[in-house]
């Protein structure tokens, strides 16, 4: 299975459907960053609200899909995060350390689409990017 | 009821099985009357556990037996690899130590999700055994 990745003007949404594997995850990880250099996509959605399992890997995954985007120049935003998720990381004494994040796919796009106007009212240079750092 | 209401394994082989043990954990948690909240904590448990195994100890068996005793709902997960052992277990449950690929974090998180976590091990041979218990309400 494929995790679809959709396009939205200079946005990517990545909706992951169902729990997935640590192989899939790490696919998603190589298509996002692919497609960040190939389009003229410049910040990506991962919407992580129907994933009930999080476990160190997957957070390790998806911290690092972060900042290697940012790396690049991108922004990723990680939406929808579980309750019972966000439990279970926390007293595993695991956090996305400098991840955005927002509550809902929409919440996450507005962000998003706030982010990069405001890089665009500075010629394009990115500078302190943050959109709502969680953990 | 019994204590072994639910009694399954699951063969831990390949990363797909890893998914099919987390989530067969936390079908049994749900059908024993666990909340939502430890229905996550005992799959993800499950997943640090079971990585551990196919990563470290090059695959092994996942069982989960569950059940009602003197009002309590009780689930036991026992997790066997026939991999190297694990040297130095008291170093591996130190949170953030890792011997490979930030698969460190496994047994000293799983250990704050359950309610006990217990690790023999030796060459040849790691079994993690983790139990969640909850008194039954009303």
């Amino acid at each position: 299975m494929r995790i679809p990745i959709l396009r939205l003007g200079e946005i990517l949404l990545a909706p992951i459907q169902s729990d997935i594997t640590d192989e899939q995850a790490m696919q998603l990880q190589a298509e996002i960053l692919k497609l960040l250099e190939i389009t003229t996509a410049r910040g990506v959605v991962l919407d992580i609200s129907a994933l009930d399992v999080v476990d160190s890997y997957m957070a390790r995954i998806l911290t690092d899909t972060a900042r290697m985007a940012r790396l690049m120049g991108g922004e990723v935003v990680i939406s929808g995060m579980n309750p019972t998720v966000a439990i279970a990381l926390i007293e595993m004494g695991r956090e996305l350390i400098n991840v955005a994040t927002a509550l809902n796919l929409e919440q996450a796009v507005d962000a998003l689409k706030a982010r990069l106007s405001s890089f665009d009212d500075h010629d394009g240079i990115a500078t302190g990017r943050s959109v709502s750092h969680g953990g | 009821m019994a204590a072994d209401d639910i009694r399954l394994a699951i063969g831990i082989r390949v990363a797909d099985d890893i998914v099919r043990a987390r989530q067969a954990g936390r079908d049994a948690a749900r059908t024993l009357g666990f909340s939502l909240t430890d229905q996550t904590r005992l799959a993800t448990a499950i997943s640090e556990i079971t990585r551990n195994a196919l990563h470290y100890g090059g695959g092994g068996q996942c069982e989960i037996k569950g059940g009602q005793v003197a009002g309590e709902r009780l689930i036991d997960v026992v997790v066997t690899d026939a991999g190297p052992g694990i040297p130095d277990v008291a170093k591996a449950m130190t949170p953030g130590f890792s011997t490979g690929n930030s698969l460190g974090m496994g047994l000293s998180g799983a250990s704050k999700l359950v309610d006990s976590l217990s690790v023999d091990t030796r060459p040849g041979m790691t079994q993690v055994a983790m139990r969640m218990h909850r008194r039954v309400v009303g």
